[in-house]
């Protein structure tokens, strides 16, 4: 009888998912067992946030440790510095979004207990995502987080908006998914396997199997699922509409954490497993880049609701990032991971804010809501401007780094078309941005802002975020390089 | 030779505006005081500059310190000063205490904020200027929008808000562009960083010159500006407060065609060659057209924005002159340029401040009531015009004189008509607003300049004669920087003739001036 080898299992490599779930469960039971009304339910914010900085001290742990790849459970799942920047990346913005929801939640009297749990396993799963190495441990984590993103985004259950949003988002992402889950059905017909470098190894030992029809579609399928989630056009109606219908400290998680993971997946995807297929999916997606920037920003040009303006922002920012994957070297990946973790911090940024002006239903939240807000609150309409001057890409804020280094790549790569649609895309969206800055400064306020209370969370996350920000612009350096280390 | 002195210089309003962090926002003296105080320490630092410099053409008093080193890029905080830029670097620390002090009772509300702005303003102006890296010059260009634009739109006219939008969309566009070509560019030339004794020994096909010599030229002539590219012009400085309108046009204009003289021309020799006929032409078209419009506006701020365009529009045609007379005419009048309409627009900003109009109609008959006011608006009219004796007319005489000599001499026979023009509607606006009978009586009991004002206008006068008599000082310190700035505009590259025309035709195509 032939000995019965132990699989690898390697536990160190789920260590922060690991961490996560159990912190996530024992909130789940902690929020059964402990009864207390809705206004208390802080403890489990502060439970929570605790979970995450654990959880980032096992990441950084992994990032100090291994500059190689570890990997685990058989080669399903992978602990290499990209997996890890990202899980990063992930983290933050979880920890940003935990500190800004207590207040709203409270305000809008959806303050559950479950909403902590859900966010951390949410975390959890785009941590998978990031980490995994294998067709069907993407599909994992990308379930994991898609179920919880959908019960997140119509968590306020009495207002009819979240309610769509999340109705919305699960038919549509269910949709998606199994596009997605058909791509990964037809590569494995082609190549008998669901491992990402296994894909790459038997694409490379039959040559001709690059023109195989079973492949090919298999890739555009995945293509398709994947740019559903990072909210690309033609795959992005689903956005507007449920960011600005979910509770926006959660429509702040789900502009940056899921986006971060579906880029995650499909890079890794796409640059490891396809390599070969390269002059195909290049001109898909400049195709997609160049349409989602630019339909981005013109329809964001149209809108008055502030949350639906972030979205369709947040669909031009996937654009530009697409321009650095299109141009496919390192810079333009690199260019990826940089772009997101400082995406992660303007985003959120300026939906505390949001949070900070928005009235209780949902009200005061069009752009002319903001008149005067520099008069009354200069701190916050300051920080407000950080954000939108960093979204819109101007120096010295994080995100004019950020686009500088992405569209670098593209000339680098010979793209310079699709760089000039960049920047002249970055000079559109400029308008919208600064059409909020022109009420907060420009404008006599109308009302008094009394309602605006900052808690001491919020302050914390505003700082951060400002920081975040404002210091990867000066000396950009040090994050720079660190995306640089975590590509092979 | 303290090599400091240009860090000191370009951060000191930064560390000033800090500073006026901490100070209440309901004391509007000491804000007004610690601003005004820092920027005459910035001016004094400065000084040093003018005396310790070398005649010669090397960049001085240079830093070369690391910065950034990511991926392919690096970049250096490289800064220094070379003959052509002395002069800009002081005009900028000269007219900001004076822009300062012109706004102690123009501005009421939110006036920390107004000063913050004015600092960081100056901050972005004199980092252009220094700036011999071309990422650290995109930074600072691009940093000089915020403050500006937050000063035209919140402490501006009427229509501020659409003002300043176009102000910062436009000038927006022209940046990315030349960001593109700016990346292309360092991607051409290699490993290395973005300094630009780098690409100045580079050697481009023609092709990839004039691509990127129009996207540089698209962000400058957006600047300057040149004509069709004006029409924000005339609305950021009608719409701006005074002392927002006297830094704009003394100083923001000029770095449109700073960028011209310092970027464009000495990096693609062989595109400038090309499109000078094109720049020569946009520039005497804007001197004549400007001047035109200028004569029929009924708004004086309006109208000196246009004398604005017209006058650059003279600059540039003595820079694209490519010869001694033409460019340090054209770099004179620049700083001519800053001092007279700076002085244009202090005045404007006086009447504005006692009557609350800018209408030529509304006025009438000033001098006699303001007998010093009218003195002194004579003296800056006349520097605008360049009648002999004031600064104008070294700068027009020098530029004329380059352009005839070159081959851009029928152009300057044109230009010479816009002399007259600006003439024209100098002396006419200045006839209707302050000869003849008081037509309106609320012009009355109108007050004669007050001891602040008296010092806010002093020091511009004096230039006005100095510059007029004596401008060797300015033109001997500049003379070896325009004289590298022309050998590297005008070089050949050899190699590209050669392989672009056949053997015979060589010689014909380039020659020599």
């Amino acid at each position: 009888m032939e000995p019965i080898t132990a699989p690898d299992i390697n536990f160190v490599t789920i260590l922060p998912e690991a961490v996560l779930s159990l912190f996530a469960m024992a909130l789940l039971l902690l929020n059964v067992f402990i009864p207390s009304p809705s206004e208390q339910k802080g403890y489990l914010g502060y439970l929570s946030f605790i979970g995450i900085a654990v959880t980032f001290f096992f990441v950084i742990a992994g990032w100090s440790v291994s500059p190689g790849m570890q990997s685990g459970f058989g080669g399903e799942v992978v602990q290499d510095r990209f997996a890890l920047f990202f899980k990063g990346i992930f983290l933050i913005a979880a920890a940003l979004t935990v500190l800004i929801t207590d207040r709203y939640m409270h305000r809008e009297e959806c303050n559950h207990g479950e909403l902590y749990p859900l966010i951390l396993l949410a975390t959890a799963g785009m941590m998978l995502m990031a980490a995994g190495n294998d067709l069907m441990t993407i599909f994992l984590g990308l379930e994991l987080l898609s179920i919880a993103l959908y019960v997140l985004a119509g968590f306020n259950r009495a207002d009819l908006k979240s309610n769509e949003a999340g109705l919305k988002y699960l038919l549509l992402g269910a949709f998606a998914t199994s596009f997605l889950l058909y791509g990964m059905a037809l590569t494995y017909g082609a190549t008998a396997t669901t491992k990402v470098a296994l894909i790459a190894a038997c694409i490379a030992r039959h040559g001709t199997i690059t023109g195989n029809p079973l492949l090919i579609c298999g890739m555009l399928l995945m293509a398709v699922g994947f740019s559903f989630k990072i909210a690309a056009v033609p795959f992005h109606m689903w956005t507007p509409d449920v960011y600005e219908g979910a509770p926006t400290p959660m429509t702040a998680f789900m502009a940056v954490g899921p986006k971060a993971a579906g880029f995650a997946a499909f890079v890794r995807v796409f640059t490891i497993a396809f390599p070969a297929l390269k002059p195909d999916w290049t001109p898909l997606l400049w195709g997609l880049a160049a349409l989602t920037m630019t339909v981005g920003n013109i329809i964001g040009l149209y809108q008055s609701n502030i949350k639906r303006m972030l979205a369709y922002s947040a669909i031009a920012h996937a654009g530009y990032a697409l321009v650095g994957f299109t141009a496919g070297n390192t810079e333009g990946i690199a260019g990826i991971l940089f772009y997101m973790l400082t995406y992660a911090f303007m985003n959120i940024g300026a939906f505390t804010v949001v949070i900070l002006v928005g009235k209780k239903g949902e009200k005061n939240n069009n752009v002319g809501d903001y008149a005067g807000l520099a008069y009354k609150h200069p701190l916050l309409a300051a920080c407000m401007a950080i954000f939108l001057f960093s979204l819109a890409g101007l120096p010295p804020t994080a995100g004019f780094v950020g686009k500088f280094y992405l569209f670098s790549s593209a000339i680098k790569g010979g793209f310079i078309w699709l760089a000039v649609i960049g920047v002249l895309n970055s000079v559109v969206s400029v308008y919208y941005y600064l059409r909020v800055i022109v009420f907060m400064y420009m404008k006599e306020p109308e009302e008094e802002f009394d309602w605006l209370t900052i808690t001491p969370p919020i302050i914390l996350s505003l700082t951060l975020a400002v920081l975040g920000v404002l210091t990867p612009g000066v000396v950009p350096s040090y994050l720079l390089s660190l995306a640089q280390s975590a590509i092979q | 030779m303290n090599y400091t002195i240009l860090n000191l210089m370009t951060f000191l309003p930064l560390i000033g505006a800090l500073l006026l962090l901490f100070i209440p926002k309901e004391n509007h003296g000491p804000l007004k005081a610690v601003a005004l105080g820092v920027s005459l320490v910035t001016f004094l630092v400065s000084i040093p500059l003018v005396t310790g410099f070398i005649r010669n053409a090397e960049f001085q008093f240079v830093q070369d310190l690391p910065w950034i080193a990511a991926g392919p890029f690096v970049m250096r905080y490289h800064v220094g000063i070379d003959g052509i830029s002395l002069w800009l670097v002081m005009l900028t620390t000269f007219i900001m205490p004076i822009a300062i002090l012109s706004t102690w009772s123009a501005v009421e509300k939110m006036v920390k904020e107004y000063m913050i702005c004015l600092l960081l303003l100056e901050v972005g102006m004199l980092g252009t200027f220094i700036s011999l890296d071309l990422f650290l010059f995109y930074i600072f260009w691009e940093i000089m929008l915020i403050p500006m634009y937050l000063i035209i739109g919140v402490w501006g006219g009427n229509n501020r808000v659409y003002a300043t939008v176009k102000f910062f969309i436009y000038t927006m566009l022209g940046s990315v562009l030349m960001l593109i070509a700016l990346i292309a560019l360092y991607f051409k030339a290699g490993a290395g960083d973005f300094s630009l004794d780098r690409f100045f020994n580079l050697s481009l096909d023609p092709f990839t010159q004039s691509w990127m010599f129009l996207c540089f030229a698209f962000a400058f002539a957006v600047k300057v500006p040149i004509f069709p590219l004006h029409t924000w012009l005339p609305d950021a400085h009608t719409e701006a407060p005074t002392a927002g309108s006297v830094i704009l046009a003394a100083i923001l204009l000029k770095m449109g065609t700073y960028g011209f003289v310092r970027f464009a021309m000495p990096l693609f020799p062989d595109a400038t060659l090309r499109f000078t006929p094109l720049f020569a032409t946009l520039a005497v078209i804007g001197i004549i057209y400007a001047a035109l419009v200028a004569m029929v506006q009924e708004d004086v701020k309006k109208l000196v924005a246009y004398s604005s365009v017209a006058h650059l529009g003279f600059v540039m045609l003595g820079i694209f002159a490519l010869n001694q007379q033409g460019v340090s005419g054209g770099i004179l009048q620049m700083l001519n340029h800053g001092v007279s309409t700076g002085a244009l627009f202090l005045i404007v900003g006086f009447i504005y401040e006692r009557r609350h109009t800018r209408l030529i109609t509304d006025f009438g008959g000033l001098s006699k009531r303001m007998p010093l006011f009218a003195t002194i608006f004579m003296i800056v009219t006349l520097s605008s015009i360049g009648l002999p004796g004031t600064n104008g007319f070294v700068g027009e005489f020098l530029i004329l004189l380059g352009a005839f000599e070159s081959n851009l001499r029928w152009y300057a026979i044109i230009a010479t008509a816009g002399v007259i023009l600006s003439a024209v509607y100098m002396l006419w606006m200045f006839q209707r607003v302050m000869f003849g009978e008081v037509t309106n009586p609320r012009n009355l009991t109108i007050k004669d300049l007050n001891a602040r004002e008296i010092v806010v206008m002093a020091p511009l006068v004096a230039l006005i004669f100095i510059m007029g008599v004596y401008p060797t000082p300015f033109i001997s310190r500049m003379a070896p920087a325009v004289d590298r700035m022309i050998s590297l505009s005008k070089a050949k590259h050899q190699v590209a003739v050669k392989q672009a025309l056949p053997q015979g035709e060589r010689h014909a195509a380039y020659s020599e001036q």
